[in-house]
Order: structure tokens, then sequence, then C-alpha cells
């Protein structure tokens, strides 16, 4: 499994450090259902079987934090951005949808 | 006649006459239209699970559905190997429950399932690690667990020819747990495949579970790709797929699947006669009967449902194999495999009620689920038949996450790809 980093191309797995699931984002802690938010957050996992988002982060390379598209089946990946534009691209969206 | 029950009589009797008697070892089932239990999975754990039911639990009317062949998991791909020497309370009965079952198995299921135990040798190689693990040892000598702590020397007489002068790992001694060893994986499934179906258990493979059927709360039956099957209770025993399984209740769990690869070698002669686990790298190998070096390492780091890793954790795995034993490098590999493993939250199983009625769950192995497989079949049968949990599983609650009561063995938190 290789991922192209958008700074520094294609790239052996083990450059790069897993965090795991994307699509989620931290709760608000001053949410009235804030526990049991944090809890979900924390240990409640959608375990996806097929195309997921993840966050890997370039640790021997450029240090980017990069939101890979990845079929969880094959390990097949699709698409590599950096998470600093999801994240922006994420904010714009909810900016504007308000 | 056939020859039912295997023994000494009936091997010499069929020798005689052309091995013409040996029946089929358990009846290909075609499911009935309802069941007091379904079991979901054919692994080892849910063979168990409805062999304990029928044997202990006086249960009957159980069906196990596998949406594969039976043994067609991480039954059979395992590194065999069986040990009880955890360190907290929550864990070491448990497992110990667990040996003692794999002590007693091959008499209790008439089936040869080749249980050895040629020790499990773990390795320290600093004055901390001999600390934490003299700790783990008095620990489970305090439940009646065997357990010796070995210096150098001792290890030395054992297995003379490991690297013992590593600059970086030089080997101090290690914590030895002579009834821990190996059990031969496949046949375990078998095993208990064929003494389940002699109790009346209905083996149905190739019945995937696309649905469950849940009516006020309760479960009242599950949607397979070979017809609908009404069931009063129904367990998961799904492993690495749990998740995927619970999904289609509805229920989310605290899992994810990552995958983990073993290793092994070509047959060679007499290599190595015990469990040997190298302490400052992921490493541990024993020898097949057949003479394969089995060996595996650590989780790849990443979720994953595909059997099949990738290569920075087999060289990893095979640095680990010559820093610790040098010799091995002239022995060629033969296959490597990856098996899913459901790695919950803290490391720990989870043998519980889900909030749906009738609905259990055994799952979150991790990757320690084969030694545990007696004693889950057993803690899971408990479970379903009484509803309430076995004695010695009381720590494996599906909401510690919620509570606060995580059973974190390794102390490695809520990280999968940490442990």
């Amino acid at each position: 499994m290789r991922i192209r980093c958008p700074h520094c191309g294609e790239r052996p797995n083990d450059e790069f450090t897993y965090l795991g699931d994307a699509s989620v984002t931290r709760p608000d802690p001053a949410a009235a259902d804030a526990k049991d938010e944090f809890y979900n957050y924390a240990y409640i996992r959608r375990n996806v079987a097929g195309p997921t988002q993840e966050l890997w982060y370039h640790q021997a390379g450029c240090h980017a934090w990069l939101v890979v598209t990845r079929d969880t089946r094959t390990h097949e990946i699709s698409e590599v951005k950096l998470a600093q534009d999801v994240a922006l691209a994420r904010s714009k969206s909810t900016t504007g949808a308000a | 006649m056939t020859s039912d029950r295997y023994s000494i009589f009936s091997v010499l009797t069929e020798a005689f006459r052309g091995q013409t008697g040996w029946r089929q070892a358990w009846r290909s089932a075609s499911p009935k239209p309802n069941y007091d239990v379904v079991i979901v999975g054919g692994g080892g754990h849910g063979l168990a699970t409805a062999y304990y039911l029928a044997k202990r639990y006086g249960m009957s009317n159980i069906a196990v559905i596998e949406k594969g062949w039976i043994g067609s998991g991480n039954i059979g791909r395992n590194t065999t190997i069986v040990r009880s020497n955890y360190l907290l309370p929550g864990n070491i009965p448990f497992y110990e429950t667990s040996m003692k079952l794999w002590e007693g198995l091959e008499q209790d299921i008439n089936y040869n399932a080749m249980v050895s135990q040629r020790g499990v040798l773990n390795l320290y190689h600093s004055d901390g690690q001999r600390d934490s693990y003299a700790r783990r040892g008095n620990a489970m000598r305090m439940h009646g667990v065997d357990a010796e702590l070995l210096d150098r020397d001792t290890v030395r007489t054992m297995y003379p020819w490991l690297n013992f002068d590593d600059a970086r790992f030089p080997i101090k001694g290690g914590l030895l747990q002579k009834r821990g060893g190996t059990v031969r994986h496949d046949a375990v499934a078998w095993g208990y495949a064929r003494a389940a179906d002699r109790l009346g258990v209905d083996i149905i493979e190739n019945a995937e579970v696309t649905g469950f059927r849940i009516e006020n709360g309760r479960i009242s039956g599950v949607e397979t790709s070979r017809g609908y099957i009404g069931a009063r209770k129904v367990g998961l025993s799904c492993a690495g797929n749990s998740s995927r399984v619970a999904a289609m209740a509805g229920l989310n769990l605290p899992i994810e699947s990552h995958v983990l690869q073993a290793f092994v070698s070509e047959g060679i002669k007499p290599f190595i006669d015990g469990v040997v686990t190298f302490g400052a790298g992921h490493f541990y190998i024993s020898q097949s009967d057949k003479g394969g070096l089995v060996f595996g390492g650590d989780l790849d780091g990443y979720n994953s449902y595909a059997q099949r890793g990738n290569l920075p954790v087999v060289e990893d795995v095979l640095e680990g194999g010559m820093a610790l034993m040098p010799r091995i490098g002239r022995v060629r590999l033969l296959r490597s495999w990856g098996g899913i493993m459901d790695m919950s939250m803290d490391g720990s199983p989870i043998i519980d009620q889900t909030p749906i009625d009738g609905l259990f769950l055994n799952g979150g192995w991790c990757y320690g689920g084969f030694k545990a497989t007696p004693a889950a079949g057993l803690c899971f049968a408990h479970l379903i038949a009484r509803d309430e949990p076995h004695e010695v599983a009381r720590a494996y609650r599906l909401d510690r996450f919620r509570t606060g009561h995580m059973v974190d063995e390794k102390g490695m938190g809520n990280q999968p790809n940490l442990h």
C-alpha cells in the first residue's frame, strides 16, 4: 500500500501514522448531550467495510495530516487530500449553511 | 457398523477394513424454520458456544450459521498459541478457565486437537521489563496459575542459540508458563463442530446473515442467504465482522477491524520446542508438528477487512526474528496471511447482552481470541442460557467504556493501532 502525499508524492505506507475515521468531528463540550457525544466520539466506531475517509499523518515526510479515501476491503486508495483543505472546505460549507 | 467414537480401537478396526467405516464428521444441515438459539459465526467461538449450550446447559434446538465454511475465519488463521499469563483480575480467572478447558478438551470432545503444553516463554530485555514480568508472574501465581521468572542463565540452558548479547536488546531472562503451549487450530473448529453435531446442533454453512428481525425491541429471527430463520435468542460470534453484523441490528460497537499477519516457514527438523516471544519487538514463534516455524508480529496498524497485510510489517516481523534468533535467517518463508481482528477500545473482549432483548454479543477479541476459544464458548453459552454473565467473564461488559470500568491489560488505552 502506497499513499500519494500531495507534498511528497507516492510514498510507502510505513512513512505514515494512522489515526482513524476522518468523518467524525470533536463534539461541543458545552452541549447538553456532551457526555453521550464524547462517549461516541471516543469509543464508538463506524468501522466501515468499504470506502472510508481516514486521517493519516506523514510522520517520516512532510508532517502533513492527510485525509485518505481508502477501501478497507481492498486497501485501494482513491483520493488523498490535505486535512487542512478538507477542514477549510468543511468550515466554509457549515458557515454557508448557517 | 460405523466408527462413531474415535479411539485406538476404531483406528485399528478401520485399518483392517480399508478406512471404509468413517462417517462424515458432522451433518450438512439445512436450516429449520425455528430454533431456540441461533449462533451467528461458525468459527471456534461460535461452535464452542453451541457445544457448551447443548452439553453443559442442556439446551437443544440450536443452530450455528456460517457465511462460508466452518473454520474459514480466524480459527484457521492464528498462530495456535494458548496461554493464561495475564495480569488483571478481570482477565486471569477467565483465561485460566480457558487453559483448564484446553487441558481436558480432547477427552471432552473426543477429538485429537493436538493440545501441546510445551511452555510459553516471554523474554525480557531490561530491568524495568523484568520487574513488570515479576509483577505479572506474581499476579498469576496469586490466582493459582503457574509462572516462573527465569534468569538469563536458565533461559540459556533452554535455548542456547538465542542472541543473548544483542547490543540494543540483550536477553536478561524470561517469564515462563509451562502449561502454555500450542493447539492444532483447525482441529479445534472441527472437533467442536463434530461434538456439537453429535448433540443435535445444526451446523449450517454458506448461510450469510443479511438482516435481523426485531419486534418491540426483541429479536425474533435472522434473515440469511438461505432464507429466514426464527430464533428466540441469537448470539453473535463474528470476530472481525462483528461491526458489520451488529450494524444490521442497528448497533454501533466500540470495535475497529484491523489486519494481523502471520507466517510459516518451510518445514525443518526440530528446532524450537516451545513458544518464545521477543520482549523488545513484535515477534513470537513456535514450530508446528509438520516442522514449519509459525510466527507473527504486530498489527498492520490501519482499519482493514482485507485478509492480507502489507510489506512493512513483514519486514518488521522478520527483523525481530533475526534480532532474536539469527539462525532462522537461512530458513525460507513459505506462506504469510492475514486475519481480521475485532479490536476493542481497551484491548479486552466483550461477552454481554446487547440493548436488543435476546441478542447477545461475543466479540472484541483483538488478537487473543484463539486461546480463549473454550472459555469464550463456555461463558457465552452461560450468558445465553441463563441471561446472566458467567462468573469469570463479568468484566467483559459492553457498557464498560461508558462507565469507565475498562480492562486495559496492556495500558494502551483506546487506540487499536497501538495495541
